[in-house]
């Protein structure tokens, strides 16, 4: 039975722990709106770059000749799988979901026979997949003295993959991040880069246009800028997934050090009782052997 | 026909403006165009210049930094990757500019370079 000091002690540094989380959740909460707001601002620029792409890249298809980031390669046997996760711990299973995705992924293409290339974005996932896939990770991108993820973080991100992809080091890349749905559920999600994929070109396909200079040079000054504006849309729903995630880990930590707290109050407050009554008894049996 | 159209300037983090324009003055990568309501639907590049709208209240300016736009007949969408409305746009904002040609081919880095300088001394920054 641990003493009465031993108990308050304990009670004390619980108490300090639910102060901190209480605080980082509300943090989160004030980040959370924030990210929110800039993956809102980024989305019409995405939308109409995608569109626009979209019913080019159509035509480009059925010419047979497109540029290389949309046809790839012609061939299918070196992946690179670049893994964007975040910087900081204590957002519950926001980096292992993300992680757990690449592992599967990673080894269904070894299983058949694929090459693999690992480029991790954020220390947490390059932590998680050191030890199974170490010698695979080809490069690593730091974004911890990046206060605000901007597009310039996303532009550097997108000309290292489009060099290597350049270089032939690669023929196809997958990035991998959570997408945010609500504060509770963020969902894992793999998006194919390059080769460009579009779904979604709808019944509302794009106006005949004419093109200036002409289709394939647009296409060419668009495919590298549609790289990094996915890379930044990934960002972006990371940004607000880690808050998110971090706002409701902290929140059942918070919740969870309350529930602690009332226990361990009742044990206290039990034994001191027990201790008072005792030393009644004493007094009393004392009384009465006079 | 309608006489007004909708203009939209985009970047990736923000929109910068959204209103009805009676015409919108594009920098084309092969020249400059002005489009206005009923336009022949084009799809055409940026080159680093200054996008000027003019709509009910007066002219207003942007520099981009490039990018494309897409006319239709009753809107004009600009997609660019860095964009600030002309009065906040600042000599660091050039260098910044200046510093990022995005190409490595050495005749679209000169051309865009000859951009930014006529974008500089049209601003007079």
């Amino acid at each position: 039975m641990p003493s009465l000091k031993d108990l308050r002690n304990r009670i004390d540094s619980v108490r300090s722990t639910r102060k901190i989380t209480k605080a980082m959740q509300m943090v989160a909460a004030a980040k959370l709106r924030r990210a929110q707001d800039e993956a809102e601002n980024a989305r019409p620029y995405t939308e109409r770059l995608n569109a626009v792409m979209a019913g080019l890249s159509e035509s480009a298809r059925a010419s047979g000749h497109g540029p290389k980031l949309l046809t790839g390669t012609g061939r299918d046997d070196v992946h690179l799988l670049v893994v964007m996760t975040a910087e900081r711990g204590l957002c519950g299973g926001f980096n292992s979901s993300i992680v757990r995705l690449a592992k599967t992924k990673a080894q269904e293409l070894a299983a058949s026979g694929k090459t693999l290339r690992i480029i991790t974005v954020g220390k947490k996932g390059r932590e998680q997949l050191k030890r199974e896939f170490g010698d695979l990770i080809v490069d690593h991108v730091d974004l911890s003295a990046v206060k605000r993820v901007g597009y310039a973080s996303a532009q550097d991100i997108a000309g290292n993959i489009l060099a290597r992809f350049d270089a032939g080091e690669f023929d196809v890349a997958t990035i991998f991040f959570n997408t945010f749905r609500t504060v509770i559920a963020q969902e894992p999600t793999a998006v194919q880069i390059i080769p460009a994929s579009f779904d979604s070109v709808g019944s509302d396909a794009a106006p005949f246009h004419d093109h200036e200079p002409d289709e394939e040079a647009i296409l060419d000054t668009l495919l590298p800028r549609g790289v990094a504006a996915r890379i930044f849309s990934g960002l972006l729903e990371n940004g607000a997934s880690e808050q998110g995630a971090r706002m409701s880990a902290m929140d059942s930590a918070t919740r969870n050090a309350g529930e602690m707290i009332d226990r361990l109050t009742i044990e206290f407050n039990r034994s001191r009782q027990a201790v008072i009554t005792n030393e009644l008894i004493e007094i009393i049996s004392g009384a009465e052997a006079l | 026909m309608a006489k007004e159209m909708r203009f939209d300037l985009v970047s990736p983090e923000r929109r910068l403006a959204s209103f009805e324009a009676d015409e919108v003055l594009v920098p084309g990568s092969e020249g400059d165009i002005t489009a206005m309501a009923g336009h022949m639907p084009l799809i055409t590049i940026l080159r680093p210049g200054i996008v000027r709208a003019r709509g009910g209240d007066g002219d207003r300016e942007f520099v981009v930094s490039g990018g494309f736009a897409e006319i239709t007949a009753t809107a004009l969408s600009v997609l660019a990757e860095r964009a600030l409305p002309r009065d906040e746009v600042t000599a660091d904002f050039l260098d910044a500019l200046a510093n990022d040609p995005g190409s490595d081919d050495p005749d679209a880095t000169a051309k865009y370079t000859a951009d930014i300088a006529a974008l500089r001394a049209a601003l007079g920054l």
